[in-house]
C-alpha cells in the first residue's frame, strides 16, 4: 500500500494549505475592521497598485478592444451581422475582458510585487522586528494592501473598459468604416447597468485576491531567495487560477441565476 | 493572563520554567528554564542551531512554545491575546542578528518606528527621540536621512541598536549581537551594548557564540546544549566551570563530547 502514501501526503499538504490560508484570511480581514488602521499607508499602496498600474491596464485594454473589433467583424461578416460589432466590443469588454485581463496584469505586475517584498521581510526577519517594535504585522503590511486592492481595481477597471471600448471604436470608425455617431449609439443603446456593474463587482473580488494571496505567499515564504522566488511565483499562479474560478462564479450569479 | 503572586519582594524579570519546543520530530528545546533579575546581563552561549533564537523568539512571542511558562514581572505572556502581546513587547527592545532594519523607510524612521507605530507618538517628537538614540551609538543626524541599505555592516547594528533602546525599554534582547563584524567593530559594539545597558539599568538578554563578546557583555552566562541549559555561572567563572561540554565550547575545540554531525 506504500504507493498510496504519498498521494495522502499530497491530499494532506493540500488541506493543510488550505486551513493556513483560510485563517489567514480571517485574520486579515478582522484586522481590516478593527483600527488602528494605517491611513499613509493604504494610500501608498492605493498609489502603487492603481496609478502605477494605469500603463500597463491601459495598453492591455486599447490592443483588447481593437483586436476584438477586427476579430468580430471578420467573424460576423460571414453571418451579415458587421453591425453588431460595436454591441460585442462594448459588451465583451465592460462585462469580462476588462476586469479579467486588469486583473491578471495587475496580479502579475502586483501580486508578485507584494509576494516578493512581503517575503524578503519574512527572510530577513523584518516581520519579526515588527512585532517586537508592538506593531501587528497584518495590520502594518497586510490590512492596507486588502484596502487598495479591494478600492483600486474597480477605478483601474473602469478606466481599461473606457479605453478598451475607444479602441473598438478606433479600428471600427478609421479601419472597418463604421459611422462614429452610429457606432457610439450602438454601443451605449445596448450597454445596461448590469454589465459595468457586474465587472466592477468582478474587479472588487479579483483586487481582493490578487492582495491577499500576494500578502499570503510573501507571509509564508522561507529560507533564503530561493523561497522568496517560490512565494512569488506562487502568488501570480494562485491568484490568476482564482480570478478564472471566481470569474465564472460572479458571471452565473449575476447572469444565469 | 495567569497573575503569579507579587508580594515577594524581589520578582525575576524574566522567568522561563520547562520551555520546550519541537519543529516536527526534531526536539529543540527540551525544557528550559533561567531567571533573569532586574538590571542583570545574561548571555546564553551554544552551537549554531542549539535554539538560541528560537528560545528568544519564544519570549517575544513571535513563536509559541510547546510547553512551559515564560513570566515577565512574574506575569504569565504564554499565549496571551494579540493586543496583550503588543502591550508586553512595549517593555521589549530587540537587535537582531541581520539587524532586520525596514529597508522601505529611512534611518531615523526605522529608528522611530517603534515609538510612532507602537506608541502613536507624533513625527516631530519621534525623530527628536530617534536622533538621541542614534547619537547615544555613536551616528550623527546626516545618517538618519540615508537608507538602510546605503550603510556598513558595523552601522546597520549600530542603527539596529539604537531601534533596540529608543523606546526605553525595560529588556533589551541580543540576537548574536557582533555576527559578521571584523574584531575592532564587534568590541565598539560590545562596548555600546555594556554602555546602554548599564547606564539605563536595563536588563539584557544576549545569544551568541563568540565568547570575546560573551565575556564582555555578560554578568552571567548560561550554555545551551541538548536542548537544555547545562551550565549557569558568573562570566568571570566560565574558564574554570568544571563543566567539560563547557570547556570544549569556550576554548573552540573540535574533540571533546560535543560532536559535530559530518556527514562525509
Amino acid at each position: 500500500m506504500n504507493f498510496l502514501a504519498p498521494i495522502g501526503r499530497v491530499v494532506l499538504s493540500f488541506i493543510g494549505h488550505i486551513g493556513r490560508l483560510t485563517l489567514f484570511t480571517i485574520t486579515a480581514v478582522s484586522h481590516c475592521v478593527r483600527p488602528p488602521l494605517y491611513p499613509r499607508l493604504i494610500v501608498r499602496q492605493m498609489v502603487d497598485i492603481g496609478y502605477y498600474s494605469l500603463p500597463v491596464v491601459g495598453l492591455t485594454a486599447i490592443f483588447t478592444g481593437m483586436v476584438l473589433a477586427l476579430q468580430s467583424y471578420t467573424g460576423f461578416a460571414r453571418f451579415s451581422a458587421e453591425s453588431a460589432v460595436a454591441n460585442v466590443v462594448v459588451l465583451s469588454i465592460t462585462r469580462e475582458l476588462g476586469p479579467v485581463l486588469a486583473g491578471l496584469m495587475v496580479a502579475g505586475r502586483i501580486g508578485a510585487s507584494m509576494a516578493a517584498e512581503i517575503g524578503t521581510m519574512r527572510v530577513t526577519e523584518q516581520i519579526d522586528a515588527l512585532t517586537t517594535l508592538s506593531t501587528n504585522p497584518f495590520k502594518y503590511l497586510v490590512a492596507p494592501r486588502l484596502f487598495a486592492g479591494v478600492l483600486m481595481l474597480p477605478l483601474l477597471v473602469v478606466v481599461a473598459d473606457i479605453i478598451g471600448v475607444f479602441g473598438g471604436y478606433l479600428v471600427g470608425v478609421y479601419k472597418l468604416g463604421f459611422n462614429p455617431a452610429t457606432y457610439i449609439t450602438n454601443s451605449v443603446d445596448f450597454l445596461e447597468t448590469v454589465d459595468v456593474v457586474s465587472g466592477l463587482v468582478k474587479a472588487a473580488v479579483f483586487g481582493f485576491i490578487i492582495a491577499l494571496m500576494g500578502c499570503y505567499n510573501g507571509y509564508q515564504s522561507q529560507g533564503g531567495a530561493q523561497g522568496v522566488g517560490a512565494a512569488t511565483t506562487n502568488a501570480v499562479v494562485s491568484s490568476s487560477i482564482l480570478i478564472l474560478t471566481f470569474n465564472y462564479i460572479i458571471t452565473e450569479f449575476f447572469f444565469v441565476t | 493572563m495567569t497573575h503569579v503572586n507579587t508580594d515577594q519582594v524581589q520578582l525575576p524579570k524574566i522567568r522561563l520554567d520547562g520551555i520546550c519546543k519541537n519543529f516536527g520530530e526534531k526536539k529543540v528545546l527540551t525544557g528550559v528554564s533561567l531567571d533573569v533579575n532586574a538590571g542583570e546581563s545574561v548571555v546564553i552561549i551554544g552551537g549554531s542551531g542549539t535554539g538560541k533564537s528560537v528560545l528568544i523568539k519564544c519570549i517575544l512571542g513571535i513563536m509559541l512554545a510547546d510547553s512551559g511558562a515564560i513570566e515577565v514581572d512574574g506575569v504569565d505572556v504564554a499565549g496571551v491575546s494579540a493586543h496583550d502581546r503588543e502591550r508586553i513587547n512595549r517593555k521589549f527592545g530587540m537587535l537582531f542578528q541581520g539587524s532586520a532594519l525596514f529597508d522601505s523607510l529611512p534611518v531615523w524612521e526605522n529608528v522611530a518606528f517603534g515609538l510612532m507605530q507602537g506608541r502613536r507618538m507624533g513625527r516631530v517628537e519621534a525623530k527628536e527621540r530617534a536622533l538621541e538614540s542614534m547619537a547615544q551609538v555613536g551616528l550623527n543626524a546626516a545618517v538618519g536621512e540615508l537608507s538602510p541599505a546605503e550603510l556598513s555592516g558595523g552601522m546597520q547594528k549600530r542603527v539596529g541598536l539604537a531601534r533596540a533602546i529608543a523606546g526605553s525599554p525595560e529588556i533589551v534582547f541580543f540576537d548574536e549581537p557582533t555576527t559578521g563584524l571584523d574584531p575592532i567593530m564587534a568590541d565598539v559594539i560590545n562596548d555600546l551594548i555594556v554602555t546602554c545597558v548599564k547606564d539605563r539599568g536595563i536588563t539584557a538578554l544576549s545569544i551568541t557564540h563568540d565568547m570575546a563578546s560573551a565575556r564582555k557583555i555578560g554578568g552571567r552566562i548560561a550554555m545551551l546544549y541538548g536542548g537544555k541549559l547545562i551550565w549557569i555561572g558568573a562570566a568571570e567563572g566560565i574558564d574554570s566551570s568544571g563543566n567539560e561540554y563547557v570547556d570544549q565550547f569556550v576554548n573552540g575545540r573540535a574533540v571533546g563530547p560535543i560532536h559535530m554531525e559530518l556527514r562525509r
